[in-house]
C-alpha cells in the first residue's frame, strides 16, 4: 500500500516536471509566482475522502499534486503553511448572470415585446423575447464587480447566462478571474436557459399567458427540426424548390444543441416539476430543471426521469414588510417551511443536483442558504458536492474542474474551518491558479445608529434634469448594507456597503457611457431621512433621501386567499 | 370567513388523497383500488331511468354495478346509509375556468389556437375542491373569450389531490373555444395607449374566423398533397411546416375536435352557424347564448347544443336582451340545453341554478336536473360514461341531504370513479387540526426570525432575507384569478387587470 502510494507520487512528480517543461515561461503578472504549495492543511477534494495534514501543489493554473507529506514541492513554489486551514474545491454557482452586463435595449424582433418601436409580436413566427444568439462567452465583462464579490464569497466558477425573454441566450462555464474577458471562459456553450413565464402582461403582445408561452416554445422546437430537414433536402437539390428561410433564432439554438448544451427548464412547484418532465419528453432535448424547491413532494418522480436539477437557493420566505393582517395560506406556510428540505429529498432519491444562487443579490447569503438545507437534513458532504463537483458534472466540465484532483484547474477556496461553520472565514481563493486574498473592507467599526432597512427614495439633479432612484436596503446587524437600486438608468445591485454610527456608504456598479462604473453613495442618515453625495466618474452630485414610514395596512381584496 | 376555512380543510384532503395516489399503480390490484361501496336506502334520482325511492346503488371497480330497490351488500362492501338522502349523478359543468395555471386567456392575438388549456392544468387550484363540495364531478375547462378563435380546451374530472396528469376525462373529445361579440372585438377591454387589436367589430370577428379556416383548409390540402406524393414513392420532398395554430383547426374540419363558442346575440349566433356550414364543421355547443331563445329553432336544426346561465344578464350591452326563460324556451323548441357556471363560485350551486328553470319556464323536476347532468354529458360527448345513474357508468355520484333542486340541499359526499373525493363530515372534523398546524407554522416562522435577531445584537433585520420577491418561488401565492375575487367577474366590474384578463363572460 505504502509502496504503491509513493510510486504514485513519483509518477505525479515526473508528470509534473514533464508538464512544466512543456510550457513556455511567462512572467507572472502582479508579482506572484505561478507555483504554490499549501502544506499541512486539511484538504477536502470532494472526489475522495478528506485528508488531514495534506499538501496541494498548484502550478501554472492547474493542480500539480495532491497528497500527504511526501508530495514533492517544487523548489520555486511559494509555500503556504496550511495549519488550521481547510482547502476545498472552488465553489460553483450552477446558474447566475454574474459577469454578464445587463441586457442591451430592444434590438430588432428579438427585443422586448412592444418596446422601442418594435411591432408587437403577433405569433411564434415573430420570435418574441428570443435572443439565443447572445452568448455569455462573448458578453462576459470584467467590469462586473460581482465577479469580485462572488469570488470573495468562495465562488471560483459559475454558469452564467444572459437574461431576459423566453430564450435569453447561451450560458457558459466561467472562472471568476482573468486578464481579459476571454480568460474567464472554461466552456461554452453549456446551457440554453429558457423562461416559461409571460412577462409583458396583458396586452403586451404574444405570448401573454403561460399556455401561450408553451405553445410558442413547442413551435420553436418543431421549427428547428423542420428547418434542419428542409435545409438538407434543399441543399441536395435546390432547383425547383422554394428556399427555406433563414432564422437566426433557430440557427443559434440548433448550434448550441449540437454542442450538447442543456436546455434549462424553470420549474419550482410540484405542478411545474411534473410538467417539466412531460415537456422534456415532448421537446426531445437534453434538459435540466432549475428551481425545484418543492422537490420534496416529487423527488421519486424526478429520480425516475434522471434529469439533473439546479436547486434555487432563494428560499421562499415571508414577504418583507407584509401586511400583518394578511395571514398567509397554509399552503404557502408549508412551502416556506419545507422548501429547504428539497435538496435532502433529492439526495435521498438519488437525483443529481447542484445549487444556483438564482438572483440572490449578496453572495454571502448563498452559503448561508445552503446551510439552511443542511439544517433541513442534507448531509454536509452532499451539500458541498452540490456546490462543487455536481454542477461540474452536470455541465460537462468535471474533467477539468469541480474537485481537488491532480491535473484539474486550480480552483480552490481556503478557509479557517468548516465551510458551513458560522464563524468560518474564507482566507484565500485560487482561480485558475491565481491567488486572491480576502480584503477585509476598510470601514469604521461603530455600530449603526438605527436600522437602514427599507425602501428609500433618493432625489438629486443631474445635468439632464431631476432624477429619482429607489434604494431597497437591507442592513445586517453589523451594519453591512445590501440591496438594489432602481432608477431610470436601470436596476443595480449593491456590491459593498455599510452603516456606522450615523454615516453610511454603499457602492453600485452600472453601465455608464458604455463602461461599467462604480457609483458610490456616501452620507449620513437619521431615522427616515438621509443626505449625502453620489460620486461617479469625476462628478459628485448631492442627494436627499426619505423613507416612507411603514405602510399602515394596504388595501386587500376581501378575505379570499 | 367560510371561504377561509374551506381552504384550510381542502388542503388536508389534498394531502390525504395525495399520499395514497402518489404510489404509481404497478401490479394489479393497484393500491388505491376503489372500494366496493353500497349506498343504501336513499332516493336515487337516476335522471334517465326515473326515481327509485328507498333505492340502492352498488359500486364496484369505480363503476355502477347495480341500481335498484333490493340490492344486497356483498361481503366486505363499505355501506353508506342513505336514509333520508338523495343520490344524483355528479354535476357536469359545461363551461368552467377552474384548474388553470396562469391566465385563461392568450389575449394577445385574435386566433390563439396555439394555446392549450390541457398543458396548464393546475391540480392545486382550490376551486377544484370547492366545486367538488358543490357536487361537481366533471368540468369542461375552457380558454377565455378574448379571441375570435381561442385556445384548445379539455374536459376534466375533479379528482382533487391527484396530479394534473390524472385530471383529464379519459377519451373525452378535446375542444376549442370560439368567442363572438364584445369580448373578441375588445369593446370593453381596450387599454389606453396600446395598439388596438383587430377585429374591432362583429364583421371583423366573422372575417377572422373565415380567414383562419381558409388558412387551415389550405394547410390541410398541403399536407394531403404531400402525403399523397410520399405514398406514391416520391423522394426528397420538403414536408409542409407543422403549424400548432392550424393543427387544431384541421381537427375541427375533420370532426376530431368540438367547437364551444361563447356568444350572446341572435345575429352572431346565426352568423357562426352559417360560417360553420360553409366550412363543413359543426358547432358542438353555443356557450352563454343569452339570445338563444330568439333563434332556438335554427339552433335545434343545426344540431347544436346550448349551454346558458339561469338568470345572469344586463352586465353589458350584448346581455341586455337576456331572459331567465331562455333555458326553458330552448328546451321546449328541441334544443339540447345545459346550465353552466363560467365561474368557480357559481359552480358550487349549479343544482340551484338548474332549479330556477322550474320557476322560469316551467320545466319539470327531471328536465331541470338534466340541465346539469345528462344534457351537458351529451354536449361533451361523454354520456356513455357519465350523466346518469345507470349500470356500467362511472360511479360519479353526489349524495345530498335534501332534494338537489331544493334550496336546502347540501352536498354530503361526492364520489368520482367510486372513490369519495369530498366528505362533509370529514371536512368539518379536519378543520381544527389544520388550524393548529397553521398556527404552529406561523409561530415557527416568528421564532426563527426572532432568533436571528437576538443572535446578531441590536439591529432589527436579519441579514439572510433575500429582498426581492421571486414569482417562481412563491408560485402558490400568485393566484389572482377572477374566481378568487370576491365578486363575480362580470365585464363591467372589470376595473382591475385580473378581471380584464379573465374576460370570461
Amino acid at each position: 500500500m505504502k509502496a504503491h502510494l509513493s510510486r504514485l507520487c513519483v509518477l505525479s512528480l515526473l508528470a509534473a516536471i514533464l508538464f512544466v517543461a512543456q510550457l513556455p515561461q511567462v512572467a507572472a503578472q502582479g508579482g506572484e509566482p505561478q507555483y504554490f504549495a499549501i502544506r499541512g492543511a486539511k484538504v477536502v477534494p470532494v472526489s475522495g475522502p478528506p485528508m488531514e495534514d495534506a499538501t496541494v501543489v498548484v502550478a501554472r493554473g492547474v493542480i500539480l499534486a495532491v497528497g500527504g507529506k511526501d508530495v514533492a514541492i517544487p523548489a520555486d513554489a511559494w509555500v503556504i503553511e496550511g495549519k488550521g486551514l481547510t482547502v476545498y474545491p472552488g465553489l460553483f454557482d450552477g446558474l447566475t448572470d454574474v459577469g454578464i452586463p445587463s441586457a442591451s435595449p430592444a434590438q430588432g424582433e428579438g427585443g422586448p415585446r412592444g418596446g422601442g418601436g418594435t411591432p408587437t409580436a403577433k405569433g411564434p413566427e415573430d420570435r418574441p423575447g428570443a435572443t439565443p444568439w447572445r452568448t455569455a462567452a462573448n458578453e462576459v465583462s470584467l467590469g462586473d464587480k460581482r465577479i469580485e464579490s462572488w469570488r470573495n464569497a468562495g465562488f471560483t466558477t459559475v454558469v452564467s447566462s444572459p437574461k431576459g425573454g423566453f430564450f435569453p441566450g447561451q450560458a457558459a462555464v466561467l472562472d471568476l478571474a482573468g486578464e481579459r474577458s476571454g480568460d474567464l471562459v472554461v466552456k461554452a456553450p453549456v446551457a440554453i436557459p429558457i423562461s416559461l413565464n409571460p412577462s409583458g402582461g396583458f396586452g403586451s403582445g404574444f405570448p401573454d399567458s403561460k399556455m401561450g408561452v408553451l405553445g410558442y416554445v413547442h413551435q420553436v422546437w418543431l421549427d428547428l427540426d423542420w428547418s434542419s430537414k428542409a435545409g438538407a433536402i434543399y441543399e441536395k437539390n435546390p432547383r425547383g424548390i422554394s428556399r427555406p428561410r433563414y432564422d437566426r433564432v433557430e440557427t443559434a439554438l440548433a448550434g448550441a444543441l449540437e454542442d450538447h448544451a442543456l436546455v434549462l427548464i424553470p420549474a419550482n412547484s410540484a405542478l411545474e416539476l411534473r410538467r417539466a418532465l412531460v415537456l422534456v419528453d415532448r421537446w426531445k432535448i437534453p434538459g435540466a430543471i432549475v428551481g425545484a424547491q418543492m422537490a420534496y413532494e416529487v423527488a421519486d418522480e424526478l429520480a425516475a426521469k434522471k434529469l439533473p436539477i439546479l436547486v434555487s437557493l432563494k428560499w421562499p420566505e415571508a414577504e418583507k414588510d407584509a401586511d400583518p393582517d394578511d395571514v398567509p395560506s397554509l399552503r404557502d406556510l408549508r412551502f416556506r417551511d419545507k422548501a429547504p428540505s428539497s435538496p435532502a429529498a433529492l439526495a435521498k432519491a438519488g437525483v443529481k443536483f447542484a445549487f444556483t444562487s438564482d438572483g440572490i443579490a449578496s453572495p454571502a447569503e448563498i452559503v448561508k442558504a445552503v446551510k439552511k438545507s443542511v439544517d433541513a437534513g442534507l448531509a454536509p458532504d452532499a451539500a458541498l458536492r452540490a456546490l462543487t463537483l455536481s454542477p461540474a458534472e452536470i455541465f460537462g466540465v468535471a474533467d477539468r474542474t469541480g474537485s481537488i484532483e491532480k491535473g484539474k484547474i486550480a480552483n480552490l477556496v481556503v478557509t479557517d474551518g468548516d465551510l458551513f461553520g458560522e464563524k468560518t472565514k474564507i482566507k484565500m481563493i485560487f482561480v485558475d491558479g491565481k491567488r486572491f486574498e480576502i480584503r477585509e473592507p476598510d470601514r469604521p467599526k461603530d455600530p449603526p445608529k438605527g436600522d437602514m432597512t427599507g425602501k428609500w427614495t433618493l432625489k438629486y439633479t443631474t445635468p439632464e434634469g431631476d432624477e429619482e432612484t429607489t434604494v431597497d436596503l437591507t442592513m445586517a446587524p453589523d451594519g453591512t448594507l445590501s440591496g438594489t437600486t432602481t432608477g431610470k438608468r436601470g436596476t443595480a445591485t449593491i456590491i459593498t456597503g455599510y452603516a456606522s454610527a450615523e454615516k453610511f456608504s454603499f457602492t453600485i456598479n452600472m453601465p455608464i457611457q458604455g463602461n461599467n462604473e462604480d457609483v458610490i453613495f456616501t452620507g449620513t442618515f437619521e431615522k427616515d431621512t438621509m443626505k449625502g453625495s453620489i460620486a461617479v466618474l469625476s462628478f459628485s452630485i448631492d442627494f436627499t433621501g426619505t423613507r416612507p414610514p411603514a405602510t399602515a395596512g394596504s388595501i386587500s381584496l376581501g378575505g379570499v386567499q | 370567513m367560510r371561504v377561509h376555512s374551506m381552504f384550510r380543510v381542502s388542503l388536508c384532503a389534498a394531502v390525504l388523497i395525495g399520499a395514497v395516489s402518489l404510489r404509481a399503480p404497478a401490479a394489479p390490484p393497484p393500491p388505491d383500488a376503489p372500494p366496493v361501496i353500497l349506498i343504501q336506502n336513499a332516493t336515487v334520482l337516476t335522471v334517465t331511468k326515473g326515481t327509485i325511492e328507498h333505492g340502492s346503488v352498488l359500486i364496484k371497480d369505480g363503476k355502477i354495478a347495480e341500481v335498484g330497490a333490493g340490492v344486497k351488500a356483498p361481503s366486505g362492501a363499505q355501506v353508506i346509509d342513505g336514509t333520508g338522502m338523495f343520490v344524483t349523478p355528479g354535476i357536469i359543468d359545461c363551461h368552467s375556468h377552474i384548474a388553470v395555471d396562469g391566465s385563461v386567456n392568450e389575449g394577445s392575438i385574435s386566433v390563439s389556437s396555439i394555446a392549450n388549456i390541457a398543458e396548464v392544468l393546475d391540480s392545486d387550484d382550490i376551486s377544484i375542491y370547492r366545486d367538488l363540495a358543490g357536487g361537481v364531478t366533471t368540468a369542461n375547462v375552457l380558454h377565455g373569450s378574448a379571441n375570435s378563435i381561442g385556445g384548445q380546451t379539455i374536459v376534466i374530472k375533479l379528482r382533487w389531490g391527484q396530479p394534473a396528469a390524472k385530471l383529464p376525462f379519459e377519451g373525452a373529445m378535446p375542444g376549442i373555444k370560439f368567442a363572438l361579440g364584445e369580448n373578441p372585438k375588445r369593446s370593453n377591454f381596450s387599454i389606453p395607449g396600446r395598439e388596438k387589436r383587430y377585429p374591432a367589430s362583429r364583421m371583423g370577428v366573422e372575417e377572422t374566423i373565415r380567414a383562419a379556416f381558409t388558412e387551415a383548409r389550405d394547410y390541410k390540402n398541403a399536407w394531403d398533397a404531400y402525403n399523397k406524393k410520399v405514398a406514391a414513392g416520391e423522394k426528397n420532398l420538403i414536408p409542409p411546416r407543422r403549424d400548432l395554430r392550424l393543427d387544431p383547426l384541421v381537427e375541427v374540419l375533420e370532426g376530431k375536435r368540438y367547437v364551444h363558442s361563447h356568444c350572446y346575440r341572435e345575429d352572431e349566433i346565426l352568423m357562426l352557424l352559417r360560417v360553420a356550414k360553409e366550412f363543413g364543421f359543426k358547432v358542438r355547443t353555443l356557450q352563454h347564448v343569452l339570445e338563444g331563445y330568439k333563434v332556438a329553432d335554427e339552433i335545434a336544426a343545426a344540431g347544436t347544443g346550448a349551454s346558458t346561465f339561469s338568470d345572469w344578464w344586463a352586465y353589458k350591452v350584448e346581455a341586455y336582451d337576456a331572459i331567465p326563460y331562455n333555458a326553458a324556451i330552448m328546451t321546449r323548441r328541441g334544443v339540447l340545453v345545459s346550465i353552466n357556471s363560467d365561474d368557480a363560485e357559481e359552480a358550487t350551486h349549479l343544482n340551484q341554478e338548474a332549479a330556477k328553470t322550474m320557476h322560469y319556464g316551467g320545466l319539470t323536476h327531471d328536465e331541470a336536473l338534466k340541465l346539469v347532468t345528462i344534457n351537458p354529458a351529451i354536449q361533451l360527448g361523454i354520456d356513455k360514461r357519465v350523466g346518469s345513474i345507470e349500470v356500467g357508468k362511472d360511479a360519479d355520484l353526489v349524495i345530498y341531504n335534501h332534494d338537489p333542486l331544493s334550496a336546502y340541499a347540501v352536498v354530503q359526499k361526492t364520489l368520482i370513479d367510486g372513490r369519495v373525493y369530498f366528505d362533509r363530515q370529514k371536512d368539518i372534523a379536519a378543520r381544527a387540526d389544520l388550524e393548529k398546524e397553521k398556527k404552529a407554522l406561523l409561530e415557527k416562522e416568528k421564532k426563527s426570525s426572532k432568533k436571528d435577531d437576538k443572535k446578531d445584537a441590536d439591529a432589527k433585520k436579519p441579514s439572510d432575507k433575500p429582498a426581492e420577491k421571486k414569482p417562481d418561488a412563491t408560485k402558490p401565492e400568485e393566484k389572482k384569478k377572477p374566481e378568487d375575487m370576491p365578486m363575480m367577474p362580470s365585464a363591467d366590474a372589470a376595473t382591475n387587470m385580473s378581471s380584464v384578463t379573465g374576460g370570461a363572460r
